[in-house]
């Protein structure tokens, strides 16, 4: 086991100094990537932060869809599969709830502020 | 530098030109660029565009239509009354600078968010969803016999391509391969009609002002097609930039741009509107994949590529919005 702090905890240090301490210093073009670095940490965060759980979830509802196991990779690849053939469409009993769940779970992590997102999550509630 | 050879080249082709003033570099990558400068000229300072592919950089990629298309397909279309600059000069050898062309500068926003938000264009943005059925009715209209020569593309091949692009990037994705088939599904088949296609005609390539719609630009995916092709893909939902209940670039309904495209005398059919829309989502979302494996592969290792990459999920939530919906 590793010691602490988490690597969620260092890395959103990191953003925090970056978004605190940098931002105010420079301008133009450099503030613009300054700006992209600390999404993209702030989207390390989000994923550090969820992404066991929803794997996990992920890799439940898979199993139960293919009838087979694996990592989350490796299912995805054969869920993609089966589509690409025609064996499993939306008409199959779980794809389009499985869908719906597994992309819920990705804006979650990518793009929390995106419209789509933020109107289905109002369904969700 | 490239200021010199501007300036010998506009007092060979603008009467009066003494030199060139303010130039600045807009954007684009490594093999297209964008200048902005301003004609020196004793009636006062003519503001103009260059957009080149420097030396060395001919070749254009496989899916677009080339710098010196463009420049054609743009005069024509301001010949015929679609908003669009003027080409003042097509480049040749002797100006040094590479292929490309010079254009007459449009005032005004070509930032979607802007044009969406700010005060300046309250007054324009009810208007502008009817106005640009009318702008791509023009456009579809434009005389096939002057056109400059331009790759063909029916939604059997256009579909056939993306699902090799999206197979080339080995990245997995259920929703992507429920999006293939259910275009595979819906394939409306061949266009009744062929005619120009722009290709990439939405919110961010459009010049906006206080009056509406001034420009029409980057023509470089201009091809022969199903002209729903253009009304499907304006109303891609990354191109509402966050406004998702109007679908016309976030500026209106699909009503007011059918209403505008047939004020002006042509037909719209909105099930082929639709399967472009879903393929124009899903074009979106192979590009973000393309992106993501440019920055894998170099040489662009940026930090906005490697974003772009985590953009596709965007899409693959709008497909289940259009195939999937869930109850309101």
């Amino acid at each position: 086991m590793q010691d602490e702090p988490t690597p969620i905890e260092l890395t959103k240090s990191v953003a925090d100094f970056l978004r605190n301490d940098i931002a105010p210093l420079i301008s133009g073009h450099e503030a613009f990537k300054l700006r992209v670095a600390i999404n993209i940490l702030e989207l390390v965060t989000r994923q550090l932060t969820r992404e066991e759980g929803s794997d996990a979830a992920e890799v439940e509802r898979l199993r139960g869809l293919l009838g087979v196991d694996g990592s989350v990779a490796d299912l995805n690849r054969a869920l993609a599969e089966r589509i690409a053939k025609g064996e499993v469409d939306l008409a199959t009993p779980g794809l389009a709830e499985h869908l719906w769940q597994t992309t819920m779970d990705k804006l979650a992590v990518d793009q929390p502020n995106y419209a789509s997102y933020k109107r289905e999550l109002g369904r969700d509630r | 530098m490239i200021e010199a050879e501007l300036s010998r080249s506009v007092r060979r082709w603008c009467p009066g030109a003494t030199g060139v003033a303010g130039v600045a570099r807009l954007s684009g990558g490594a093999s297209q660029e964008t200048w902005r400068f301003d004609i020196v000229h004793p009636d006062g300072p003519i503001g103009a565009i260059l957009r080149r592919s420097p030396k060395g950089y001919g070749a254009a990629p496989t899916r677009a239509a080339g710098l010196t298309a463009e420049a054609q397909l743009m005069q024509l279309a301001y010949e015929a009354g679609v908003p669009s600059p003027r080409v003042m000069h097509v480049l040749v050898p002797a100006d040094d600078l590479g292929t490309g062309f010079v254009m007459q500068r449009v005032e005004g926003e070509t930032i979607a968010r802007k044009i969406l938000r700010d005060d300046e264009f309250a007054a324009a943005r009810p208007q502008l969803a009817r106005q640009i059925g009318g702008v791509l009715a023009k456009l579809h209209r434009l005389p096939g016999d002057k056109l400059p020569e331009l790759r063909s593309r029916s939604a059997t091949q256009e579909i056939s391509e993306f699902d090799r692009d999206y197979r080339s990037l080995d990245w997995p994705k259920p929703v992507f391969e429920l999006a293939l088939r259910w275009l595979r599904d819906h394939d409306p088949g061949p266009s009744a009609e062929m005619t120009l296609v722009h290709g990439d005609f939405r919110n961010g390539n459009l010049i906006i002002g206080a009056d509406g719609v001034r420009a029409v630009l980057d023509w470089e995916l201009a091809h022969l097609g199903d002209p729903m092709e253009d009304l499907g893909w304006v109303c891609v939902n990354s191109w509402r930039f966050g406004e998702i209940d109007k679908p016309v670039g976030g500026f209106g309904s699909r009503e007011e741009l059918f209403a505008g495209y047939e004020a002006a005398g042509r037909k719209v059919d909105p099930s082929r509107v639709k399967f472009w829309e879903v393929m124009g989502t899903l074009r979106w979302g192979i590009m973000c994949g393309g992106m993501m494996q440019r920055f894998r592969e170099g040489p662009d290792h940026s930090m906005e590529r490697a974003m772009i990459g985590r953009r596709a999920s965007e899409t693959e939530i709008d497909l289940l919005r259009l195939l999937a919906p869930r109850g309101s």
